[in-house]
């Protein structure tokens, strides 16, 4: 089951009254949204970032503003004093997603009407929805128009969400490793993921919170999703057919079929590793709200969608990710270009897949950093990248 | 060297009308898209594959694209711009030829500018010292040298009336001979000039 918290967050609350209107038209409340800040915002509130997590990630993007440094930031390649993202110059907030389970409502949260966890009662949301909890969020904080808005892979499509739906939001924005939507494949995996959740015999149709939890289900889940985050190559070098010669590591079912590949040691350390963080319900939620996006919305054109498009933008791929790959970024790029929008596109080499984003990358640091740097140009519009 | 960029610049700019839309393929460092934003209001993109030059191009606020030129066709729409330019890349070309036609494809003119393999201080190099066409910024050698196709300003206008390919405008550039300067030159081009800027279309 899901921890408790081991860092400080900030919590906002709102739609007490249930105002907030969700895509599918249910009216939903409270909603609290579990974030962190780093760094200062500055009076003209001009140097605010928001940084968007993955599928499982959360508020904890660096570790630097911990006072025992026990949690590590899930970027902390990237944001950090004298980093690409530099929290001595930006006010970096990252918040916990509507949906999730490290401090925001999501399923596992109490239902104040029954005093009881929502489970499979809670509504069906979207990545739109998603966005619009996280713009809340940033009105609350008072800031009209965020700096940067920045997320890689689920973070990105909402960085995309964000500008489709509030173009005068933000002056720039980067999407790491991202699609307008995810391909048969990656809906295919998730699946899958969702079948080991929901065949788990203490499921209990998202019953679980009083008694065993679906462990074994979310494990699978975890295990499947993390080789679509890995490449052909890099679980190879990684491990080969190498054998794990510890006993303990094994199990019945080994020492009836023989000997334990690492690769299968690894997998298992990785779903172990999960269900002491995650919620199963929430994992159902929101892959299921990834699955579910589309840029388009199944009804215009990837380049009409493209016209709304305001803020200067790049967009980073990996050459190895095939979760997300970069001819699916390339889509975009192409869109945005069509209607002369100013795009910058960059394909990092990296062997490592999909997680490229998350692991040091020198390239993936130097564009960041040069993208977040005044511009001599000045951008299209003058009034961009004022100076901070 | 310097200056003489910045001729090129100067040339290339003069034939690109205010506010139009251009494509900068093998851009390097964005110079060029650099002063045609700032100088004529240019909306566009550079193109190229170096990660080294990108970062140049993102640091001066320029939008560039990472994109392997030898792929082609480019993935862009018929006449999606009013320009495309070629500087000083077409000598690394493998598929030069396809290549001007992708260039007249997306772009409704096409800018070119090499270096003319014509010019006499080349033509000597090979004549008495018996060595390759080298050029002097990097002094590349036969085996490193990403300049893998030689052309004369003859040899681009000979391809032009083969393809069918209208030439609006051709201008030739030539340090002068006592001053540390470029001039633009009309009379026996293919000896003289050290560079050509093409203005194309088809």
């Amino acid at each position: 089951m899901p921890k408790k918290i081991p860092y400080s967050m900030k919590y906002f609350t709102f739609s007490e009254d249930k105002s907030f209107v969700l895509e599918s038209g249910e009216k939903f409340g409270p909603i609290t949204v579990g974030y962190e800040t780093f760094g200062e915002l500055n009076k003209k509130k001009n140097n605010a970032l928001l940084v968007i997590h993955a599928l499982t990630g959360d508020s904890h993007a660096t570790s630097q503003y911990d006072p025992d440094n026990a949690t590590p930031g899930w970027w902390d390649a990237l944001i950090g004093k004298g980093k690409s993202i530099d929290t001595e110059k930006y006010f970096v907030i990252c918040a916990n997603y509507f949906g999730g389970c490290m401090g925001s409502t999501g399923p596992s949260s109490i239902n104040p009407e029954t005093g009881q966890p929502y489970g499979l009662k809670f509504p069906i949301f979207t990545v739109g929805d998603m966005v619009d909890v996280q713009k809340r969020l940033i009105d609350h904080l008072g800031i009209t128009k965020l700096h940067t808005i920045i997320g890689g892979s689920l973070g990105g499509m909402l960085v995309l969400e964000w500008n489709y739906k509030y173009p005068d939001s933000m002056e720039n924005s980067i999407v790491i490793a991202s699609a307008h939507k995810s391909s048969t494949q990656v809906i295919a995996f998730y699946e899958v993921g969702r079948n080991a959740i929901l065949a788990d015999p203490n499921f209990n149709n998202g019953d679980y919170y009083q008694s065993t939890f679906p462990e074994r289900g979310l494990a699978i889940a975890r295990m499947v999703a993390h080789i679509t985050y890995l490449s052909k190559d890099s679980i190879q070098t990684k491990f080969g057919r190498d054998i794990n010669e510890n006993i303990l590591e094994s199990d019945l079912m080994y020492g009836f079929f023989g000997p334990m590949f690492q690769v299968e040691s690894y997998l298992r350390h990785q779903g172990r590793k999960f269900v002491l963080r995650f919620d199963a319900n929430s994992y159902l939620y929101l892959t299921k709200a990834m699955d579910m996006y589309d840029l388009t919305r199944g009804k215009i054109k990837l380049s009409d969608a493209a016209l709304k498009f305001k803020s200067k933008i790049l967009i980073i791929t990996f050459t190895s990710d095939w979760h997300y790959s970069p001819q699916e970024s390339w889509e975009i790029v192409k869109a945005l270009m069509n209607k002369d929008k100013d795009v910058t596109y960059v394909n990092i080499e990296s062997p490592y897949g999909h997680d490229s984003f998350l692991m040091d990358n020198a390239d993936l640091e130097r564009v960041v950093s040069s993208f977040l740097k005044e511009k001599k140009t000045g951008g299209r519009e003058k009034k961009n990248n004022e100076k901070i | 060297m310097k200056k003489f960029k910045e001729k090129i610049y100067q040339f290339i700019s003069k034939e690109i009308p205010n506010n139009s839309r251009v494509l900068d393929l093998g851009c390097g460092n964005g110079e060029l898209l650099y002063h045609l934003i700032t100088k004529k209001g240019i909306t566009g993109h550079g193109i190229d594959i170096k990660t080294d030059a990108l970062v140049k191009c993102i640091e001066k606020g320029i939008p560039v694209i990472q994109l392997n030129l030898d792929n082609l066709p480019l993935d862009f729409p018929d006449k999606s711009f009013d320009f495309v330019v070629l500087n000083q890349t077409i000598q690394e070309i493998y598929k030069s030829k396809e290549m001007i036609e992708e260039i007249l494809r997306i772009g409704k003119a096409g800018i070119l500018g090499f270096p003319n393999f014509g010019y006499f201080k080349t033509r000597f190099s090979f004549l008495f010292k018996g060595r390759a066409p080298m050029s002097e910024q990097p002094p590349y050698k036969w085996f490193d040298t990403p300049n893998i196709r030689f052309l004369t300003i003859k040899d681009f206008k000979d391809f032009c009336k083969e393809e069918n390919i209208e030439i609006i405008k051709q201008i030739y550039i030539k340090k002068s001979f006592f001053r540390n300067k470029y001039k633009e030159i009309k009379y026996f081009c293919n000896l003289r000039a050290e560079l050509a800027i093409f203005k194309i279309s088809k």
